[in-house]
């Protein structure tokens, strides 16, 4: 039941996007993502979204991963559409109760914003689905390695990032295994109201806690038995290396960001 | 033979309340030896294992670890750098998402060059027969895979002696047969100092030398024939002897004579042929 979290997760593959560099891959999205709030009508969002679909093509996964992935998070999206529906008043009216009126200027908002975060999400999803966690904790560190100037210590931060991945699927074994022995004496996670339902999740994250500091001492003597004193003086066996798939991507990036300016100023803004 | 590490009357406890888990303790351990300390649980024999590569620091006497003195916080890299350690649980001491990447952890640490730790990595891992699942994650490898990555991982600091604290004690008896046969070649190719300390008698037979452990002092030191001829007092403190050498004495009782040398399957079967 909780191995089926998917968030974030990496699938191994040889195609031209998993080959680039994760700091490129990280630069490129966190262009993206800024482009899709500059997109201001559905011309210039959807030739974002056709590009990011091309992308994901690319990637030669299966559209059904992401399909799934989105799923359950299909609530929030319509959620945040119906708002839009409400409050943006824009437009000729199609339907009206009491205070509520539907125009169509609200439906082309709703329909706008649901797509605006399908891009995100998928953005963001391209990025954890072609790229090695090692690769991306790397990639952040080198990137942010120019904020050492004002004494952030960024070595740690990278390494508490490779440990929290390392030990995800540990800790998710772990809360398995504690389910399994309450269950086993006994106790009852699935039936009662919400209440009770959230006590009963009592008995296993208490254990869980106790195991994990028990883990996280042992793991700090691991560390300090191999000669670990933090990230002073220390060398790297990966070599990270800009290649010309990098510029290539980088100069798609860059004309899409480019059309996306230029199809705004074209076209009527929606926003 | 070269002097490695010395207990000079060593004692340790873990709070100023509780008593002493290692009492006035002397030991020397010597270079390319593997020896195999053995003790029922609480005997001290783990802490021994922390003293010598100062994770525990000796409240009394001292510890010299490769001409180093523990206590010296200074000191703390080089011995380090001399003495691996392998923990019990090897989930808790890979660091890494990566195998080949955990390898690399130590050296990384002590700043070794890059193509130097590539080397290093490839050559340990070979070692350990890890090295077709060096891209692999560690979370989907088996428990003796796991510890073999450990092991890996502290030959590629260029450790000169491994400390091994109870690795087979997670594991299923395949994994433990893989980490003892990693641990063999350690010794044999690179003449590896190796102290593993553990509570499986089976393990202790092939060890150059044994060191039985109880209530924090030494009590049986020497090979393991002479060691494991001490069925009874052995028994007395709560250990058992290795079964072929159990079956042996129980057929001595009935009149059969095979002698206290068989500790292993194969001597007991010639012993036992030969009886014949």
């Amino acid at each position: 039941m909780v191995k089926d979290i998917t968030i974030g997760q990496f699938f191994p593959g040889n195609s031209f996007i998993h080959k680039l560099d994760a700091r490129a891959k990280i630069l490129t999205c966190f262009a993206l993502i800024i482009f899709i709030f500059i997109c201001k009508n559905f011309v210039s969002m959807g030739l974002m979204l056709l590009f990011v679909a091309l992308v994901y093509a690319l990637t030669r996964l299966s559209p059904k991963l992401m399909i799934k992935s989105l799923k359950p998070l299909l609530p929030i999206i319509l959620l945040t559409s119906v708002l839009q529906l409400y409050y943006n008043n824009n437009g000729d009216v199609l339907w009206s109760y009491k205070k509520l009126s539907i125009t169509d200027g609200g439906i082309y908002m709703a329909i706008f914003i649901a797509v605006r975060i399908i891009t995100l999400l998928v953005i963001s999803s391209l990025l954890t689905y072609t790229t090695s966690p090692t690769d991306l904790t790397d990639a952040i560190e080198r990137l942010l390695s120019p904020l050492k100037v004002f004494k952030v210590d960024i070595h740690t931060f990278a390494m508490m990032m490779t440990i929290a991945l390392r030990f995800i699927p540990t800790l998710i074994d772990e809360i398995d295994r504690i389910m399994s022995a309450q269950k086993a004496r006994g106790a009852d996670f699935e039936s009662g109201n919400l209440l009770k339902r959230i006590k009963a999740l009592f008995p296993i994250f208490i254990p869980l806690i106790i195991s994990s500091f028990k883990r996280a001492f042992e793991l700090a003597d691991a560390m300090s038995c191999r000669c670990y004193v933090g990230g002073k003086g220390r060398t790297r066996m990966r070599k990270m290396e800009f290649t010309y798939r990098d510029a290539v991507a980088s100069v798609i990036t860059v004309i899409i960001c480019g059309a996306i300016i230029f199809m705004n100023f074209q076209f009527e803004a929606l926003i | 033979m070269e002097k490695i590490i010395e207990f000079k009357n060593v004692s340790y406890k873990y709070s100023d309340e509780e008593a002493e888990v290692i009492n006035d303790l002397s030991i020397d351990f010597y270079k390319g030896q593997f020896t195999c300390v053995l003790g029922h649980n609480g005997s001290g024999k783990s802490t021994m294992a922390k003293l010598i590569n100062a994770i525990n620091y000796p409240t009394d006497g001292k510890v010299i670890s490769f001409g180093f003195d523990t206590s010296d916080e200074d000191n703390e890299i080089k011995i380090r750098q001399n003495v691996g350690m392998v923990f019990q649980n090897p989930d808790n001491q890979i660091v890494a998402t990566i195998v080949e990447d955990d390898v690399a952890f130590g050296p990384e640490n002590l700043g070794v060059p890059r193509e130097e730790i590539r080397k290093r990595v490839d050559e340990a891992l070979k070692i350990v027969d890890m090295y077709d699942y060096r891209l692999h994650e560690p979370h989907k490898l088996s428990g003796g895979q796991k510890q073999r990555v450990a092991i890996a991982g502290a030959i590629a600091m260029q450790t000169k002696c491994i400390v091994l604290d109870e690795p087979t004690a997670m594991l299923d008896p395949k994994g433990r047969k893989e980490v003892m046969s990693a641990l063999k070649r350690l010794k044999d190719e690179m003449g590896m100092t190796i102290i593993l300390v553990t509570h499986f008698m089976d393990e202790a037979v092939n060890a150059d030398r044994v060191v039985v452990m109880n209530d924090g002092v030494v009590c049986f030191d020497g090979t393991p024939q002479e060691v494991f001829s001490h069925t009874d007092e052995l028994k007395k403190i709560g250990l058992s002897v290795p079964k072929p050498l159990e079956l042996a004495l129980e057929l001595k009782k009935e009149g059969y004579d095979l002698g206290t040398a068989v500790l292993t399957e194969d001597a007991f079967l010639e012993a036992f042929k030969k009886l014949q």
